[in-house]
């Protein structure tokens, strides 16, 4: 079942089969869709071997970074006499990004699940959900999924009878876009400013408290029950292109396209039927003019970059950008490329966290500027400027939103000067009137 | 203390071997080489935020912070190549687009380091055109003002205050570049040791109240000295303009006071100053103290004592010379020798070990116990008709006059003439630890040397040698010329100090027992 639109058939929901059905929220209606079967199969089991079947299944990170779970998993260390968390990073606040909205908001069961035997084969004595303070109505159903899971003993002292320990909580965040990187996401759920950490140390060193720690992203998490249910090989086959990108990936569409929500395809599907077949092309009498393929902090594509994509880790990386967190923002030619980008920039101007001083006064700075040419007082220096503070805000800091902020920027005028030239030449292009002209 | 493995790097073609963990930083600075940074400061955690130290390491893809990342064997460091020069140059750029080109109102100029690194590695010119950010100045307490528009958000001073003070009064507010240092609701840096984020602060964001708009940095004189303000025995550099005491620094001593000194020492120089003092050797002729020159004066001195009991009481803020020459001048007679002590409360600084501002005020007290002098809370019980009592440094307040005149005859040995010796039959004026060079001993034994910081005032002389020419004339000995031949003979004469000389003791100063060449007799 699709979300708000119907399926369409060449759509693979996995995790998106549920996606705007009611019943699938409470206990009993994911149990009769099949649900907990997984964590029942995963308690049988040993520790490594959970591990092994994430392993060779290729899930990778859904969260932007693309690391391979089940590599992330086989870090940590059970037994050795510290305290082991599993942290789920449900902060999803990329610009562009909502599809862990819909996996929590209509199978938080199925995140449960995935959570907790993800605790188990990490040996994670106590899981948080951290999830972003905004979505009001995720966390609304996670605690009432988390609360039905112990009082049906799925969770707890004794999970599903097997005298195995299992704890989960949901933390609420407090609205910081960069809570959701994950060292400065410990930091919050420990009651501190949301700062990122440097690393080393990394989490499965030290992490939440200072103990060896896993994070891992909401669609990654949900993803485990039907791989240890169905194999690692049933979705390694699940990939249209590179045996490195396997499984199916949810997509959330926004912007200027006819059916904009979440979609779920298998790895290495052609972007170009994405845009004009599922998501049903541009609206009527427009034309696509670029593609924001994976959340704000990636590089934006020109059609041409986008058309030639194939949806996986590589095939966006083969075509200048990166798959990020899977939000697609959808942009026309009735768009200031200007406006977007300054937009984009004003956003993570907000968000910095102000340690790292490159990004702090880099990100400002930028916005500064782009919104003088955007409201027609720019020089043509100016376009020099902005990519010199790019490049000295890239690769210097601790966490990478001083990066993300740059790539839009220098992407933008990189692909689309012509439109920076022209506001600065005084001449404001008005698109549509223009083309009507 | 545990071997530490050492490790071999090499920066910027400089081999250099330093402990396991230490960052390429330290290691730089072993090497010779110091690599700008802002937000590292070697008293506090590592936070690696302000990314003005970054190095490019061979191997790795990206450029390292390199207080933030630790020595590797074989690892080759490059700090002045053009990418890292480059990174620099735009951090440099970042912090100066908001700060107020206003260096020539601002307190820190000429020892700041936002100055310093802007002239070495820095744009000639901004490329900046938008309006600079503006926050109003604030009160943070005690004696910080805060001027968020010069602030670079190092982050030292809330670090100093969480990690070091341990007493949460500081934060960051705000993100991006709304940024600034907040203080938390109802809070005030009022803690005992908080004037330290002044000195921490590297640019010019956090102000001293009592030094603001007092002198320019490069107007100033610098000399090594002690805090004489409790029996601690912090590290200090006296500054002074005109010869005055502007302000009192720290000046880092690891087995002491590390990077810190507290706010009453800071703040309590002004009797350092003061002109009301005795500037001429003085006589009683006729009734009245009359000037006269110093040979008279300590003939004069020597005549009293010559036959006579001297008791002598001592202020425990005098050297270890002059205490030590003082208990000698006292001996010859079976004399009495004592001090007292000004109290107050202990103010610990919590993150660092044996650090606190000592309930006894005066920097030393060990010293007077070391050379026989007795603690007391009644000074001068014992003094008997026949007597001279010298009173050396002390303040004579709250005694009375009566017992004072108990003495056979009185000799004033100080700065100033108190109240209650005004029948003194002989005065002779000293000059204070800021003018004169001499050593006191802390708390734990330790000896640190303190150098002249202002001229003496008048006629005054060092005690040293008011003491030494007094006992030359008694015949106790020879006469001195220097100070550290008064410490010669403190280290012929106590085993303690057996094998001390000024030479050893260096700038930062030795524990007194421990400092035994090895061999040499107890």
């Amino acid at each position: 079942m699709g979300y708000p639109h119907p399926l369409h058939e060449r759509e693979t929901p996995l995790l998106s089969q549920y996606f705007g059905d009611p019943e699938a929220r409470s206990l009993d209606g994911w149990k009769s869709r099949g649900g907990y079967k997984g964590l029942e199969q995963a308690l049988g089991m040993a520790q490594a071997d959970i591990t092994n079947v994430v392993k060779d299944s290729g899930l990778r990170g859904r969260g932007g970074a693309g690391f391979p779970t089940g590599l992330k998993w086989s870090f940590m260390k059970p037994g050795d006499g510290k305290p082991h968390y599993l942290c789920c990073n449900a902060d999803e606040s990329e610009p562009g990004t909502f599809k862990d909205r819909e996996v929590m908001r209509w199978t938080p069961h199925a995140l449960v699940e995935g959570c907790a035997i993800a605790a188990y084969a990490i040996g994670a004595e106590t899981t948080y959900i951290y999830i972003r303070g905004e979505f009001t109505e995720p966390l609304l159903w996670m605690n009432r999924a988390v609360e039905e899971a112990y009082a049906d003993g799925i969770l707890g002292a004794n999970a599903m009878g097997t005298g195995k320990r299992i704890d989960m909580h949901v933390h609420k965040g407090a609205g910081a876009y960069i809570c959701g990187e994950e060292t400065a996401l410990m930091e919050s759920l420990e009651g501190r400013r949301g700062n990122p950490r440097i690393k080393p140390p990394f989490p499965a060193v030290s992490g939440v408290f200072g103990m060896p720690t896993t994070i891992n992203n909401v669609e990654t998490l949900a993803a485990v029950p039907q791989i240890l249910l169905q194999g690692a090989d049933w979705y390694k086959k699940m990939s249209l292109s590179n045996p490195k990108s396997t499984g199916t990936k949810l997509y959330s569409v926004c912007g200027n396209v006819k059916k904009p929500g979440t979609y779920e395809v298998v790895m290495g599907f052609p972007f170009k039927d994405f845009l004009y077949d599922l998501c049903g092309g541009p609206l009527d009498g427009r034309k696509f003019k670029a593609v924001i393929p994976g959340g704000a902090s990636v590089p934006i594509q020109t059609m041409a970059e986008a058309e030639a994509t194939l949806m996986d880790y590589e095939g966006f990386v083969a075509q200048g950008t990166m798959l990020g967190s899977g939000g697609v923002i959808v942009i026309d030619d009735a768009q200031s490329m200007v406006r977007v980008i300054a937009r984009i920039a004003r956003f993570f101007a907000h968000e910095s966290c102000a340690q790292c001083t490159q990004c702090r006064e880099g990100t400002a700075w930028t916005t500064k500027i782009l919104e003088r040419i955007r409201d027609g007082h720019g020089t043509m220096e100016d376009l020099d400027t902005l990519i010199e503070i790019g490049e000295n805000m890239t690769g210097t800091t601790i966490c990478v939103l001083s990066d993300s902020c740059a790539v839009p920027v220098i992407s933008g005028i990189k692909k689309f000067r012509s439109e920076f030239e022209s506001l600065i030449q005084g001449r404001r292009v008005h698109p549509v009137l223009e083309a009507v002209a | 203390m545990a071997e530490r493995k050492m490790v071999n790097l090499t920066i910027e073609g400089r081999p250099v071997s330093v402990p396991e963990g230490t960052s390429i930083l330290e290691a730089a600075k072993v090497a010779g080489i110091l690599i700008p940074h802002y937000c590292y400061h070697p008293g506090l955690p590592i936070a690696g935020v302000c990314r003005m130290c970054l190095v490019e390491v061979e191997k790795a893809p990206k450029l390292a912070p390199s207080c933030a990342t630790t020595v590797a064997e074989g690892q080759v460091v490059r700090v002045h190549t053009e990418r890292a020069v480059e990174a620099r140059k735009g951090v440099l750029e970042f912090l100066l687009i908001n700060h107020p080109l206003d260096c020539p109102i601002c307190d820190q100029s000429g020892e700041c380091e936002l100055q310093d690194y802007t002239y070495q590695e820095g744009r000639g010119e901004s490329r900046y055109r938008e309006p600079k950010r503006f926050n109003p100045m604030e009160d943070f307490g005690g004696d910080v003002i805060y001027v968020p528009n010069r602030c670079i958000l190092c982050t030292r001073c809330v670090r100093f205050m969480e990690d070091v003070a341990q007493d949460t009064v500081l934060n960051v507010c705000e993100r991006g570049d709304r940024a600034l240092i907040g203080k938390f609701e109802g809070k005030d840096l009022t803690h005992p040791w908080a004037g330290n984020v002044v000195d921490l602060c590297p640019v010019g964001a956090l102000l001293s109240k009592d030094f603001l708009n007092k002198s320019r940095a490069w107007e100033l004189d610098r000399s090594a000295s002690i805090c004489p303000n409790c029996t601690q025995g912090c590290n200090v550099m006296l500054e002074t303009r005109d010869a005055q005491i502007a302000r009192i620094k720290p000046r880092p001593n690891e087995a002491v006071n590390k990077f810190f000194i507290c706010d009453y020492g800071r703040l309590n120089y002004r009797w350092i100053n003061r002109t009301d003092r005795l500037e001429q050797p003085m006589v009683r002729t006729s009734g009245a103290l009359q000037t006269i020159d110093w040979d008279v004066a300590i003939h004069a001195a020597a005549g009293l004592l010559r036959d006579r009991r001297a008791y002598v009481l001592a202020s425990p803020m005098l050297s270890n010379e002059a205490l030590h020459l003082l208990s000698k001048l006292a001996s010859r007679n079976a004399g009495t020798r004592e001090f007292r002590v000004a109290t107050g409360d202990e103010a610990p600084l919590a993150g660092v070990e044996d650090l606190a501002l000592r309930r006894d005020r005066a920097a030393n007290v060990y010293g007077a116990e070391l050379f026989g002098f007795r603690r007391t809370e009644a000074p001068l019980s014992s003094l008997a008709a026949s007597d001279v009592l010298v009173v050396a440094g002390d303040d004579l307040k709250n005694i009375d006059p009566s017992i004072v005149e108990r003495a056979a005859e009185v000799i004033v040995i100080g700065t100033t003439l108190p109240e209650a010796a005004r029948n003194a039959t002989v005065a002779l004026p000293i000059t204070n630890f800021a003018e004169e060079e001499g050593t006191f001993t802390n708390l734990r034994g330790r000896v640190q040397r303190f150098t002249q910081a202002k001229p003496a005032p008048g006629l005054a002389r060092p005690s040293w040698l008011v003491l030494g020419d007094l006992l030359g004339v008694l015949g106790q000995q020879q006469e001195f010329f220097l100070p550290s031949e008064v410490f010669a003979d403190i280290a012929r004469s106590y085993h303690e100090l057996a094998g001390l000389s000024y030479d050893r003791l260096g700038m930062k100063g030795l524990p007194v027992l421990s400092a035994q060449p090895a061999g040499a007799p107890a």
